[in-house]
């Protein structure tokens, strides 16, 4: 159980960028992802502003080579675009030379689809396109990312409400860990649905300013939709195969905060846990930590509780932080995932980037995000990804130093 | 891949069956004329708080009832008070599909307004491990598997690992999976289930396509140590997606089998997960009829149904053969059509259990049980 798990390739598409060189120039550049809703009707449109993916569903069949093709959700081509950026970025041009596994994560599956046929449905049992609700289940999008990518030898499904991806991660990590596979493509995968509009509505929890994480006047978050993806090799291998390993993993940790369904504790106990397992399985000290990618949704429950956790961890030496889901929108299942590519970018290029939104530290808090992107030294980010059920994981990447020949 | 022996020391399961209470096995069995089954109440008002249970879907109800009778079984051999496990792992095809479509039907027929969010809050596919883990006040490792036909094994090869690594020692491993009107009616359309109701005894002798719809929600709880009240040794568990062929199916058991030092002829009892399809029963008759000749076959989906989480009554079935060393009349598949003729195996000693499962055809998954 001790291999090294590198970072071996990265791939993404969100509402700031539909790759990852259009992602990073969103990031520098402070451009949001924030648009009205135009993928679905919706009484909300025009009143809650959301963070969709600029590709509509017909562009992203025919990025992925399946023009035409009316099976597919667009969870599932999300999904199959970002993790084929991910597996060409590592340069892997035969995908089963090493035992290959796919984990993948995502909360609401071909929801994206299913809604519409369940409209249907309702009004007469018999009606309602089969078509549009086969690939409603989790599992569906996995596996034709897996078809896509040709993985047979492991393929499952994480499915943790927003913690999800960062989940899929950890699992990925302890399978290359124990040797139980040569590769590993991990992440997660969600489209927007009207389903999760609603839902997270109800909750009175969506900001119709967009999300301001981290400020006193922060009224929610806003929602997105998106995957990424990142392939995992232990060290071996990646020297082996002459890989660039862009990062390594250095620590995880997963807790249950145990204390509601779906609002943290005040104190933030499951993050406080979940960053400290992962800092305990890093071997490094809170003062090692450059930057942390935080979940910081911007709803009132969470930046709180996540802010007191930090707190709690650093004491008065908070390294800077910020959330990056002003430019990417909340993408639930994929936002771990979204967020570990975004932490790798800020390691590769020695940058802390912005959080959009924020105006006013809050009053409970005594510390405060970084608003802009700026340069720093960065060798470990922490990336906390918290949700519904208690469910608290955080990861640890950290620079290469000395690890694949071609690469710093 | 595993460093420590890994042991089942407790077990819950709720299902169409009287399973939940552990110390009967399968001797009364329930049959009955339909395509469709239902979990039989356990009484829950004995596991939950009574002013929770009415808010809880069925499925969260279920999971957290057969997640408690498990943990209060494992009690009896570990000498303790009361067990907060290092983890909770679950796994779920469809998850809770109740809350799901009520959420949906009143943002449909209220056209997104005056909603409320219960049903929503419920309808994420962690909520049972997350209710669990609630009611503990436990603070561990906290895992939800949502991959169709392998979401238990998923959890379970998740389990194997951090126990065998010592990461973890000991964590309460389920499957849940529950059926509605509404999905029984789309499944239907889709072809899942067989279109007339047919006698579950009698379930393999029916040749309308489909299967017999489920549910269930069995846990284990797994532990590094060996107790007094230890069921079997969970040796192993292997995954994999669309296998081209019958032989296919046939290397990879071999090489799995082979991995714990094993050959087929070690194996004292096959658990099949049959479940009356005629067009995906084929592919465990082709295996059974290569490498099973001569051995004790079991099957139980004519007792649960089929879901995506089936497997965990397989599993369970497997555990309590081990531990009682018999195989109940329902469970055994005596001249069964197109299946090796079983031999009476009665005074054998059961040791090795091999359950093999497979959902329509596309995800397969191997489990391996061993007495000591």
């Amino acid at each position: 159980m001790t291999a090294h798990v590198c970072i071996t390739g990265i791939g993404i598409t969100c509402a700031a960028g539909n790759n990852v060189a259009e992602t990073l120039a969103s990031l520098l550049e402070e451009k949001t992802g924030k648009s009205d809703i135009t993928r679905f009707e919706t009484i909300h449109k025009g009143v809650i502003p959301v963070a969709e993916v600029k590709m509509t569903t017909e562009a992203l069949l025919e990025a992925t080579g399946h023009s035409g093709a009316r099976n597919f959700t667009r969870t599932s081509l999300l999904g199959m675009k970002a993790a084929k950026e991910a597996v060409e970025s590592a340069g892997i041009t035969e995908i089963s030379r090493h035992r290959t596994g796919l984990i993948s994560a995502t909360t609401v599956g071909g929801m994206d689809r299913s809604e519409h046929f369940y409209a249907a449905y309702l009004a007469d049992p018999a009606k309602g396109r089969l078509i549009d609700i086969v690939g409603h289940d989790c599992a569906d999008s996995t596996e034709r990312i897996a078809e896509h990518l040709g993985i047979r030898d492991f393929v499952t499904t994480v499915s943790t409400a927003c913690s999800s991806s960062v989940n899929a991660l950890m699992f990925g990590a302890n399978l290359i860990r124990s040797g139980q596979l040569g590769c590993v493509i991990v992440g997660g995968t969600d489209a927007m649905a009207r389903f999760t509009l609603n839902g997270f509505n109800t909750l009175m929890i969506l900001d119709k300013n967009g999300c301001r994480p981290f400020d006193e006047h922060r009224a929610g978050l806003m929602l997105g939709e998106g995957a990424a993806y990142l392939v995992l090799e232990p060290e071996e291998i990646a020297l082996k195969e002459n890989r660039q390993a862009l990062a390594v993993v250095s620590g995880y940790g997963n807790a249950n905060d145990a204390y509601h369904q779906t609002a943290s504790s005040p104190e933030g106990k499951g993050a406080y846990l979940a960053m400290s397992k992962a800092l305990a399985m890093s071997g490094l000290t809170p003062g090692e930590i450059d930057y942390i990618n935080v979940h910081g949704t911007g709803t009132q429950n969470n930046d709180l509780s996540e802010g007191m956790a930090i707190q709690r961890i650093f004491g008065d030496r908070v390294p800077p932080f910020s959330s990056t889901k002003g430019f990417t929108g909340h993408t639930l299942g994929a936002a771990g995932a979204v967020e570990a590519v975004i932490s790798i970018l800020a390691i590769r290029h020695q940058v802390v980037f912005g959080n959009q939104g924020f105006t006013t530290p809050m009053k409970e808090l005594n510390i405060q995000p970084v608003i802009h992107a700026q340069p720093a030294k960065i060798q470990h980010v922490l990336s906390n990804s918290f949700g519904f059920g208690g469910n608290n994981s955080s990861v640890i990447l950290s620079k290469v130093v000395g690890h694949g020949k071609k690469n710093v | 891949m595993t460093n420590a022996s890994i042991y089942i020391n407790g077990l819950g399961n709720i299902s169409p069956q009287k399973t939940s209470d552990s110390s009967r096995f399968l001797d009364d069995p329930l049959y009955f004329e339909a395509n469709r089954l239902t979990c039989l109440d356990p009484g829950y008002k004995d596991y939950i708080p009574a002013d929770m249970i009415r808010r809880m879907g069925r499925i969260i109800r279920m999971g957290v009832a057969a997640s408690k009778i498990c943990l209060k079984d494992a009690l009896e051999g570990s000498g303790a008070g009361e067990i907060i496990p290092n983890a909770i792992i679950t796994g779920t095809g469809l998850g809770c599909i109740e809350d799901t479509e009520k959420f949906l039907a009143s943002m449909i027929r209220n056209n997104e307004e005056f909603l409320t969010p219960t049903s929503f809050i419920q309808s994420t596919h962690n909520t049972v491990a997350g209710q669990i883990a609630l009611l503990l006040g436990c603070h561990g490792y906290n895992f939800t598997f949502v991959h169709r036909g392998i979401s238990f094994e998923s959890a379970l090869t998740d389990a194997l690992m951090q126990i065998g690594s010592g990461d973890l020692e000991n964590a309460l491993v389920g499957g849940t999976d529950e059926v509605t009107a509404n999905s029984f009616a789309i499944m239907s359309r889709l072809g899942f289930w067989k279109r007339k109701p047919v006698s579950t005894e009698r379930l393999l002798s029916d040749n309308q396509r489909g299967a017999i719809a489920g549910e269930g929600a069995a846990f284990f709880f797994l532990g590094n140590k060996k107790t007094d009240h230890t069921y079997a040794r969970l040796a192993g568990v292997e995954t994999f997606l669309k296998p081209g062929s019958g032989s296919e199916v046939i290397d990879r058991l071999h090489t799995f089998l082979l991995s714990h030092s094993l050959t087929t002829d070690h194996i004292d009892l096959v658990v099949l997960g049959l479940n009356g399809d005629p067009r995906s029963d084929e592919i465990y008759r082709q295996v059974a009829g290569a490498v099973f000749r001569r051995k004790a076959l079991a099957w139980f989906k004519h007792l649960c149904g089929e879901y995506h989480t089936a497997s965990s009554f397989g599993m369970w079935l497997a555990a309590m053969a081990i531990k009682k060393q018999t195989v109940p009349d329902a469970t055994r598949l005596k001249n069964a059509p197109g299946l090796p003729k079983e031999v009476n195996r009665d005074n054998n000693p059961i040791h090795n259990v091999l359950i093999y499962n497979h959902y329509r055809n596309t995800n397969h998954a191997f489990i391996l049980l061993t007495k000591d």
